[in-house]
């Protein structure tokens, strides 16, 4: 945690060091003052007290050492903390949107990933989105935090990274069930790796080999989307419904407040990932998932319903 | 006033009032009853919140399942905090030993409006009664956590409203209880009695009352509104509806943050009280430590923003937050430096109350100054919203009001039972319990640093080391608790008898009262000459 992974980790570091630096020194000192009254006055050996009458300054002395101390602690933090709210003008733009339980990243050139790649020594000047509730964008190893409001879209944060690696981004804001699984990485490239993969107009195809086989490719794209925060794979209830043993088989659900069967076939999975609010499996509750039109494309679509396939067997 | 004449020199505990058994405590207008009502309704909801917190921590002990799902984990969690907050803290010190030893001290017969204290009672139990409803009607408890956030609570299919209105209902208790309290301070002090000759422990219960009066409408303002969203879909704090979900956090701190100061100003109060009586000595600074808790009464209504550093406010009000959660940290730190000298000198006596106030002293201090790492701009970035923040608000609100709650219920207990608890199994307790105290919340501090966020239900495996640390000191701690508690309730049915007016050495009015206290607590009211702690 020391080590710098970002322009930020030293000036917040120095403001740490120094609080830290003055708390220890009075909990200390002052721990062991006690102890020592505690020895020295206490009532075998000291049966008799000795009343001290009070001090105007020693009152004002501790009012205004303490003063001075938490002024210069102010300073290192307010120092360490001006350069994370001033972004620089230029740099790598990236849209980070959160949904419960998931961050996906939206490069300028229209690339989407699931991870943060990023280039080393670059200014990176994240947008953040919130879809649904409040979520917090935090890279421990950078130093950085900013929650991600839905309805304002103008929360901002950025970082330089100085370490190639993969580092940990975290929700810190409570978001529900599976808050505690809301977790991506970052990872920081080389300068010239990062554009190769950036500029790589197949990139997302790229992974794609012809003869890949599509029951992996599905389950690849359920995994990175945070699918199975909520639908489990092996038969138990989470939040929504699972999605084993589910597809052709014919379903009951709630449409516009009236009950019907439908078969849980191809169209059926494009329109609950499209429009989930359309049919609600009955026991489970409208309102819990965002339409997924424009993350998960038509062709994903067929991967995952061989995917879904799959998990009849 | 026939009744009381006649059954003047009976203990509180035993007289005959117009109504017989428990009829005659629950419409009880005795300010000493009413005390020990909220004591033993807070000993049953502390029990469960503790329980809810050990089972999560158990939960924490290893990464994945252990015991519990991460719906039943949620809801643990924000239960175990709004009883602790809503049910226990805030009303806590002065709704027990307020409404005990606040007559007393002062040399009144009763608070100024006795029925509306009896009222509070009743608000307050009305109150637990409706946020109890939450978790066994509707679609499920609570998962939001004790906070609320919108727009997650407008969300989430759980059964929030009945919390809300609950949580409502508790802040009428605490605004009566404090209007009933500032008139008695103005109104019922004894003759002699000057502003200056109070003791600590009523200054800062009236210091406390105009918070519980001032910001407590605030937080009935937000939850009523947030009432009114989910149930009639007004827009004002979710976004779906063109509402603001940082307002909400703006509305909720003006009252919470405040409310932390409602729960901490008394416990300074009670150390303030045991210290010189321990210590045999005069307060060291007197004046200061009334100036003081003016200052963290009066501040601590600006410094509400310092929870929402990284929400997207301007860099200009983070700028003001810092600056001025700095300056409040310092009447904090002159109580400390008061308190120090006041044993300096001494004649330091070793008895469970003491033991409690020094370690609170102690606990204090990592609490204090975990939480100047909090109001630092650039460190806040990285600490906020992670178990950094769990340690510190523990060590302050657990370690600071705990610590004081049990230092006062055992300074006053044989004045409010008229019995001793037995010390060696007290002092056991103690020791058992800040030793578990300390393996609990200090390894959050490290985790906190390392990057793990709060409310969280599953970790890391590079986590996993403090963690078992920390959910072995909570099962120590609650052990400690136990032992505490079962002497407690044991001491107060069959410990050893005391008239003892004065066990302790004590300097205040409440230790020339009768032991236990009778009805209107004095044949003739006392009439005071001399400060406070005033020990040659």
């Amino acid at each position: 945690m020391i080590s710098g992974a970002s322009t930020f980790v030293e000036g917040v570091n120095d403001a740490f060091l120094f609080i830290m630096g003055v708390s220890f020194f009075f909990l200390i000192g002052i721990t062991v003052t006690i102890i020592i009254f505690l020895v020295r006055y206490n009532s075998k050996k000291n049966p008799k007290p000795t009343q001290v009458k009070d001090s105007v300054g020693l009152e004002i002395t501790w009012t205004i050492i303490p003063l001075i101390l938490v002024m210069g602690m102010f300073y290192y933090g307010y120092v360490g903390w001006i350069p994370m709210k001033r972004p620089p003008d230029e740099g790598l733009v990236v849209t980070a949107n959160a949904r419960m339980w998931s961050f996906s990243f939206r490069y300028e050139n229209g690339r989407v990933s699931d991870k943060l790649y990023v280039p080393k020594d670059t200014a990176v000047i994240i947008n953040l989105n919130a879809l649904d509730v409040l979520h917090s964008f935090y890279i421990p190893a950078f130093r950085i935090k900013e929650d991600m409001v839905p309805g304002l879209a103008n929360n901002r944060t950025w970082f330089e990274a100085t370490k190639t690696g993969t580092y940990n981004i975290f929700c810190a804001e409570y978001c529900g069930l599976q808050h505690s699984y809301m977790i991506s990485e970052v990872v920081v490239m080389e300068p010239e790796e990062f554009w190769e993969w950036y500029e790589d107009p197949d990139a997302m195809v790229e992974e794609i080999p012809d003869d890949a086989d599509p029951v992996v490719l599905g389950r690849q794209i359920v995994e990175r989307q945070g699918c199975v925060a909520c639908h489990s794979l092996d038969g138990t209830t989470v939040v929504g419904p699972t999605f084993k043993g589910r597809f052709g088989e014919t379903i009951t659900v709630i449409t516009d407040g009236e009950e019907r069967e439908v078969v849980y076939d191809e169209e059926y999975v494009r329109r609950s990932i499209y429009d989930p609010d359309y049919d609600i499996t009955v026991g489970f509750r409208a309102g819990q998932m965002l339409s997924y039109e424009g993350e998960i494309s038509e062709q994903e679509i067929e991967f995952i319903v061989e995917f879904l396939k799959s998990l009849n067997e | 006033m026939s009744e009381s004449t006649k059954s003047n020199h009976e203990s509180f505990l035993e007289y005959k009032g117009k109504y017989r058994g428990i009829l005659g405590w629950i419409l009880s207008t005795d300010h000493k009853r009413i005390g020990l009502l909220y004591l033993y309704t807070m000993l049953v909801f502390f029990s469960v919140a503790a329980i809810l917190g050990l089972l999560m921590k158990i939960q924490l002990i290893a990464p994945g399942h252990t015991i519990m799902g991460p719906a039943t984990y949620n809801a643990m969690f924000t239960m175990h905090g709004i009883i602790m907050i809503f049910i226990i803290v805030v009303p806590g010190l002065p709704a027990v030993f307020g409404n005990f030893f606040l007559p007393l001290m002062i040399g009144a017969k009763d608070v100024a409006f006795p029925k509306l204290n009896l009222a509070s009672w009743w608000i307050y139990v009305i109150g637990i009664l409706i946020v109890l409803t939450s978790q066994f009607m509707g679609d499920g408890p609570p998962d939001t956590g004790w906070t609320f956030y919108a727009p997650y609570s407008f969300q989430t299919p759980a059964n929030i409203v009945p919390a809300l209105v609950g949580a409502f209902v508790l802040g009428f208790s605490s605004i009566l209880t404090g209007i009933n309290f500032v008139v008695t301070i103005h109104r019922l002090r004894a003759p002699g009695m000057k502003w200056l000759k109070m003791p600590l422990f009523p200054w800062t219960l009236y210091a406390t009352a105009w918070i519980q009066i001032l910001a407590t409408p605030v937080i009935g303002i937000t939850l009523l509104l947030t009432v009114m969203e989910r149930t009639l879909g007004v827009g004002i704090f979710d976004p779906a509806l063109g509402g603001d979900p940082i307002l909400y956090q703006h509305l909720f701190w003006i009252y919470s943050h405040p409310a932390v100061y409602i729960m901490i100003l008394p416990g300074m109060g009670v150390i303030s009280e045991i210290l010189p009586v321990f210590s045999r000595k005069r307060i060291y600074g007197y004046k200061a430590i009334v100036l003081s808790s003016l200052a963290i009464a009066f501040v601590g209504y600006f410094v509400w923003g310092h929870h929402m550093f990284t929400s997207g406010m301007s860099g200009r009000a983070l700028f003001a937050f810092s600056f001025l959660t700095f300056l409040v940290a310092i009447p904090s730190a002159i109580k400390v430096f008061n308190w120090v000298a006041t044993m300096y000198k001494g004649s330091l006596i070793f008895q469970t109350p003491f033991f409690w106030a020094v370690s609170f002293v102690f606990v204090f201090m990592i609490g204090g100054f975990s939480g100047l790492t909090l109001g630092s701009l650039a460190t806040n970035v990285h600490l906020h919203d992670t178990h950094f923040v769990v340690a510190h608000f523990h060590f302050i609100v657990f370690g600071g009001t705990g610590f004081s709650f049990l230092a006062a219920l055992h300074y006053w207990f044989p004045k409010m039972f008229g019995r001793m608890f037995d010390a060696s199994w007290a002092n056991m307790g103690w020791l058992i319990f800040f030793a578990g105290f300390l393996a609990l919340y200090l390894p959050m501090f490290y985790l906190g640093i390392m990057g793990m966020p709060r409310r969280y239900y599953d970790y890391l495996p590079e986590f996993h080391g403090a963690n078992i640390l920390s959910s072995l000191g909570a099962i120590l701690m609650i052990g400690g608790a136990l032992i505490i508690i079962v002497n407690l309730v044991r001491s107060s049915r069959y410990g050893e008898k005391t008239n003892d007016k004065n066990p302790w050495g004590g300097k205040t009015l409440e230790w020339q009262a009768d032991t236990p206290p009778t009805l209107e607590n004095w044949e003739d009211i006392p009439e005071v000459t001399e400060k406070p702690y005033e020990y040659k």
